[in-house]
């Protein structure tokens, strides 16, 4: 699993690949506190176009991340759910508590009023 | 562990109304990296069974989770203790059809689970964690917990085509 970290404008997109288990889902959750409450990051998008398989312990991350955003007032996207994942979001009640989108382009939109 | 856990699937196999035909067998340590392993081996034998693509995440899904939970909750992060898991094809003949499924046993030597505290979270709940039992719950068709001698055993079935009022209720009631 690689995470990887870009900005666009005020965005910051966490690009990751791979699967994400119990093995790997805290450097999930270490690199999104890090741009939220470390870096202050006000826009964070996380681009799991690239992750065929995530467990509980990923979406408890993502979870988490989710949390931490709304405490310090910030969002949280996320865009690219390949089948797996989404399923995992539906049969855990996630799909309407995160924004999901298809893909960046609509993440990005989303957020276009205040990008 | 591989007698004792051995002996008792010779064991549940006479009570079972079921045929059951032995395919694969994962003897594992409770390393966390060996969790894609699991998953790289169940796939394409799930596929070859006859398992849809959503069918076969679904396996993958709820084996994952309940191996994860051993080694979190079972063996408390211990990374060397072991774990077995055995896949069998169960198939048998009701009302002039056949029923297929997979059955896949999970075994581990730590102490005995307290059933009592086998709790799905609420759903509505936003908060990281608690979320494994229902997984695996959601994905398999079957979900037993028994404790046999010394090992905890798991026991997940899968039907390749479950009927609409639901094959699992026809099963054997839990040993």
């Amino acid at each position: 699993m690689k995470i990887s970290t870009r900005q666009i404008k005020t965005a910051t997109i966490l690009d990751v690949s791979g699967n994400i288990d119990m093995s790997n889902s805290m450097e999930v959750r270490k690199a999104l506190l890090n741009e939220i409450r470390i870096q202050k990051a006000t826009r964070v998008v996380v681009n799991l176009s690239a992750v065929n398989y995530i467990d509980s312990s990923g979406v408890a991350s993502l979870v988490e991340g989710l949390k931490a955003s709304r405490d310090l007032g910030s969002r949280l996207v996320l865009f690219g759910l390949n089948d797996s994942p989404r399923e995992l979001f539906k049969i855990s009640h996630l799909l309407k508590l995160f924004e999901i989108y298809d893909d960046e382009t609509q993440a990005m939109a989303s957020l276009a009023p205040s990008v | 562990m591989t007698p004792v856990a051995a002996k008792h699937t010779r064991d549940t196999k006479k009570r079972l109304p079921w045929n059951r035909a032995f395919l694969l067998k994962l003897e594992l340590r409770s390393h966390p990296g060996l969790l894609c392993v699991i998953r790289g081996a169940l796939a394409p034998l799930m596929e070859m069974l006859g398992f849809s693509e959503e069918q076969v995440r679904e396996i993958i899904r709820g084996v994952d989770e309940a191996v994860a939970n051993i080694m979190r909750h079972s063996y408390h992060g211990c990374l060397d203790q072991p774990i077995e898991l055995y896949c069998n094809r169960l198939h048998r003949q009701s009302n002039g059809q056949t029923e297929q499924a997979i059955e896949i046993l999970l075994f581990d030597c730590g102490p005995a689970v307290d059933t009592t505290k086998l709790a799905a979270r609420p759903l509505d709940e936003v908060r990281p964690g608690g979320l494994g039992l229902h997984i695996i719950r959601g994905s398999m068709d079957t979900v037993e917990y028994k404790r046999a001698g010394r090992l905890n055993r798991l026991r997940l079935v899968k039907y390749v085509h479950p009927s609409k009022s639901g094959c699992g209720s026809k099963e054997e009631k839990p040993s």
